[in-house]
Parts: structure tokens; C-alpha cells; sequence
């Protein structure tokens, strides 16, 4: 708690730094980025040139972290147009036979409104599932290879020692606990989400095989129970990015737009945490 | 990693790396309804191509034990159009075009002179259910030999008694799994599932297994939007398993 006061303070206090007069902010040359914290030092001794505005020279600095690199953001949204039609034609198709039993008789397991879907009918659906199936499968790929090449995934996955800071954050989230300091780009809670989602991707991708290909990949398919079974699975898959995408855009919209635009731009203003 | 920017060159910076985002935007033609309908076309023609390279002649589709097959009243049957065209059993015959060296028709007792395979398999259907049944029939490679076909051609086409119309590439026609199928659960195939004669493939889905089967055709080229009944809608043409 100390430590996030701390923070605090010393946010403000840049954010008094970051808000000069319009005149400074124009005067400043963009080339003064990299030598700006030398600069910080030695001006003081640098005999002012007009007295009274020596205040307003100084470069006004805001406190950035680089957090998406480029291959992240480009799968990141490509991931999310993908699963947004994976997930609405899915309903369609699922919509051609709701059940996970038998067809004689048929047990119908719920009626997906039909405005929820895409595709208008079956084949239409299925022509965007086995269009976008591609499209996801290749971002998937390129993301999880990129994360573990670049090892960018050690800010994202969630590790056995984060397990103690799940419930601290959920009950900050959801019962207006206290909120734990930020100590990285993402908390336990965080990381438990976005893990799952690679889980998610990865069970959705090779049931998915299994449901395109059943007596091809035979072998896979024996893996998840069979080819009946799999259906269920892939099913599940997709609850799992059902449960996971409302949350994350709840939490999109309560953590404001510079969270936001960093996956945009890759750049966040002012993080919360140090480092 | 957290640095400490002027404010004009973070904004610059995230301008810059925002602009590298552009080639998502691409995707955004698929909202437009007149491009996206070609789009996924073109999609499952790629799926269909892939679905080509992936099959293998000689792997076998799981087969199970009787005790899995379900009760043949459970076997569910789809019609297009009506359930029973009516066909008349006795008069039947198969007519056989194109590239053959025998061309003409033949009798059902033909077809039963040849090697009977008997196999209980998975058939599934494009819907998303699938049921384990009992079929009996002659391997159509069998036929095709007894016709003299050209099994380098491309194709075979089948036109149906209720107007139903398939066409499947020769390489799943003459796996060892595709037969011309006369008999479900020991019995002579019954009129909702295709009497006399219907195709059945456990490398493919239901609807590539034509029923009432009344002609068959070996040929290197489809007629454009006559590939198949649902496939001139829309489904995937290959449709293999």
C-alpha cells in the first residue's frame, strides 16, 4: 500500500511536469528525446538565456512503456475480428443440430437467436467458419511463435507464483476490495486470462482439426474421446472465449482510453506500475 | 520497460506505430456484404484444396464393433426433396457414362457379383451429428474396373432418381471405404435411405453420399454451378472427412 501511495505522488507530480504552457510545448525539439534526462540535470547550471522563463524551457516528460510490439497488436486484432466470426457463425452451425447427443431422438440443448449469428443459413456459415479458420489459426500461430521467440510472453504467462495474486485482484475487481500495487505490465488476474486464451486457441485449433478431418487426423481425433465427443469440446473452447471476452472489455472500458490505444499504438501513457 | 518521453514524441511515436497497423484493415472488407460473399466462396475453395492435400487413399476410416453400431431405426435419414421418388425396383438399372470402355446399364444383380465388403462405420453428417451404422456393398473401384473406367479421369458425377446430383474426385471414388452400397444392417438398403443403390463413404460427409443412385459418370470436367446439389448453394465441395 505504501509503495502504490508512493506511485501516486510521484504521478502527479509528472503530470505537473507533462502540462507546460503551449509556447514550451511548441519550442521543444524533438530531437531533445534521448539526451532528456542529462538534460534534466545539467540545466540548472546552463546560464538561462532569458531569466524568467527558465521554468518553461524545461522538456516536458511523460512517463511511456513500449508494451505491445507490432506482430502482438497486429494478431491481437486480427485474433479479434477472427473470433468475433468464429464465434457467430459457430452459433449458426451449431444452430443446424443444438444437441451434443443422439439424433434420434433429438434433445434440443438451447435456441440461438438467429440475429446472433452469421452466415444466414448453414452452408453460409460454414463458408466464413472454413474462411476465418484459417485466418485464426495463422494469427494464433504467429502470436504464441512470436511470444516465445521474443520472450515477450514472461509479461503475460501465468506462471505457478501469480496463483497468490488471483484472489487479491479478483476481489478488487468484483467485491471493491483494496487494490494490490501494480508490480508489471499485468497482474496475476490478467495473466490467468490471457493464458487461458492461448489454452482456449489451442483446444479450439486442434478440435476444430478433428471436427474438419476426423478420419484423417483419426489419431487426434482418439485423443479428445472421439469424434462425437470433440464436438463438445470445441463447444467448450468457445465458452471459454465467451466468458473471457466480456470481462475484457468491461475492464477495456473502466481502465480508460490510454490502456486502450496502447494496443493500438503499442505505447502506454503514464503506466501504473514502476520499473 | 518504462522511459520518460516528451509528450510530442510519445504522440509521434504512437502515430507512427499506429500507422503500422494499417494492413489489418484489409480485413474490413469483409463487412462489405457484395465482396465478403466472393471472399468466403474463395475461402472454402481453399479449405477444399488443403482438404485434397490432406487425404489419404489408403487411410482407413475407423471401423467399430457391431455392439457400437446404433439401432437402425436410429439411423437418421435427410431427404432434399421427397422421401421416396418411388423408384421402381424391378425395372432399375444403373446407367454408366463417360469415360468407360463399357458404357451402358446395369443390373443391381451386376453390381452384387462383385466383391460384397460389409463395414460398420461413422456417418456423419454436414449438420453436426454423426451415428455409427452397418452398410453392405460392392467397393465402386470394383465397379469402375468392371466397367473398364478411366481412373486417371478427374471425376465421377452422379445423377440421382429424385434429381439429387453429387460429383466427387476419383481419389476418394476409389478408396478402399467407397462403396455402392445395397444393403444397411444385412438387409436390402430400404427406400428412405436410398433404395436401390446409394453411395456410401466414410471419407466424406453425408451429403456427398448420393441415394437412388441412377446415373454415374467418369469425366475430367464439372459443369460450372452443377457440382452438386448443396454444393451449387454454397457447401464445401470436397467434403471429406
Amino acid at each position: 500500500m505504501a509503495d502504490e501511495e508512493n506511485n501516486e505522488e510521484r504521478n502527479e507530480e509528472k503530470k505537473e511536469d507533462a502540462a507546460p504552457p503551449p509556447e514550451a510545448e511548441t519550442a521543444a525539439k524533438a530531437d531533445a528525446v534521448e539526451s532528456t534526462e542529462a538534460k534534466l540535470e545539467t540545466e540548472p547550471t546552463e546560464p538561462p538565456l532569458a531569466p524568467p522563463v527558465t521554468e518553461e524551457e524545461e522538456p516536458a516528460l511523460v512517463r511511456a512503456a513500449y508494451e505491445h510490439p507490432l506482430p502482438i497488436r497486429i494478431t491481437h486484432w486480427v485474433n479479434a475480428i477472427s473470433l468475433f466470426v468464429m464465434v457467430t457463425s459457430g452459433l449458426r452451425i451449431f444452430r443446424a443440430f443444438p444437441s451434443f447427443g443422439a439424433k434420434i431422438p433429438e434433445n434440443i440443448l438451447l435456441d440461438i437467436p438467429k440475429s446472433l449469428t452469421l452466415g444466414g443459413w448453414l452452408g453460409g456459415a460454414l463458408q466464413w467458419h472454413f474462411t476465418f479458420m484459417w485466418i485464426f489459426a495463422v494469427s494464433g500461430v504467429v502470436y504464441v511463435a512470436y511470444q516465445v521467440v521474443s520472450g515477450h510472453y514472461k509479461t503475460m504467462l501465468f506462471m505457478p507464483r501469480d496463483l497468490a495474486g488471483v484472489w487479491p485482484m479478483a476481489r478488487h475487481y468484483f467485491l471493491f476490495g483494496p487494490k494490490p500495487a501494480a508490480t508489471g505490465q499485468y497482474n496475476p488476474l490478467q495473466k490467468l486470462a490471457y493464458t487461458s486464451t492461448i489454452a482456449f486457441g489451442v483446444l479450439s485449433l486442434l478440435t476444430g482439426i478433428v471436427l474438419f478431418k476426423p478420419a484423417q487426423f483419426s489419431w487426434l481425433a482418439f485423443l479428445f474421446g472421439g469424434f462425437h465427443l470433440t464436438r463438445l469440446w470445441h463447444f467448450t473452447a468457445m465458452c471459454g472465449f465467451l466468458a473471457f471476452i466480456p470481462g475484457h472489455l468491461i475492464m477495456v472500458v473502466l481502465h480508460g482510453w490510454a490502456n486502450f490505444y496502447s494496443m493500438l499504438s503499442g505505447w502506454k501513457r503514464e503506466p501504473e506500475y514502476q520499473e | 520497460m518504462i522511459t520518460r518521453l516528451e509528450d510530442k514524441e510519445l504522440k509521434r511515436q504512437s502515430r507512427r506505430q499506429l500507422l503500422k497497423l494499417a494492413p489489418v484493415a484489409v480485413l474490413g472488407v469483409f463487412a462489405f456484404p457484395k465482396v465478403s460473399g466472393r471472399l468466403v466462396s474463395a475461402g472454402v475453395r481453399f479449405s477444399d484444396w488443403a482438404s485434397g492435400g490432406l487425404f489419404r487413399s489408403q487411410h482407413l476410416a475407423q471401423t467399430f464393433s457391431d455392439s457400437d453400431v446404433v439401432p437402425f431405426e436410429k439411423f437418421p435419414y435427410n431427404g432434399y426433396d421427397v422421401l421416396d421418388p418411388e423408384v421402381d425396383l424391378e425395372k432399375w438399372t444403373l446407367t454408366v457414362e463417360g469415360d468407360v470402355r463399357h458404357p451402358g446399364e446395369y443390373k443391381l444383380e451386376q453390381i452384387q457379383a462383385l466383391a460384397k465388403i460389409s463395414q460398420n462405420t461413422r456417418h456423419v453428417c454436414v449438420e453436426g451429428w454423426d451415428v455409427v451404422g452397418s452398410f453392405g456393398g460392392a467397393r465402386i473401384a470394383d465397379f469402375l474396373a468392371l466397367v473398364g473406367a478411366n481412373t486417371g479421369a478427374r471425376f465421377l458425377e452422379v445423377e440421382c432418381v429424385d434429381d439429387y446430383y453429387e460429383s466427387i474426385d476419383m481419389a476418394s471414388v476409389l478408396h478402399p471405404q467407397s462403396l455402392l452400397c445395397y444393403e444397411m444392417y444385412g438387409q436390402p438398403l430400404d427406400r428412405k435411405h436410398g433404395a436401390p443403390l446409394r453411395l456410401q463413404m466414410p471419407t466424406k460427409l453425408g451429403y456427398k453420399q448420393a441415394k437412388y443412385l441412377d446415373t454415374i459418370r467418369v469425366t475430367n470436367v464439372l459443369k460450372p454451378d452443377k457440382t452438386g446439389y448443396w454444393e451449387d448453394q454454397g457447401y464445401s465441395w470436397f467434403g471429406g472427412l
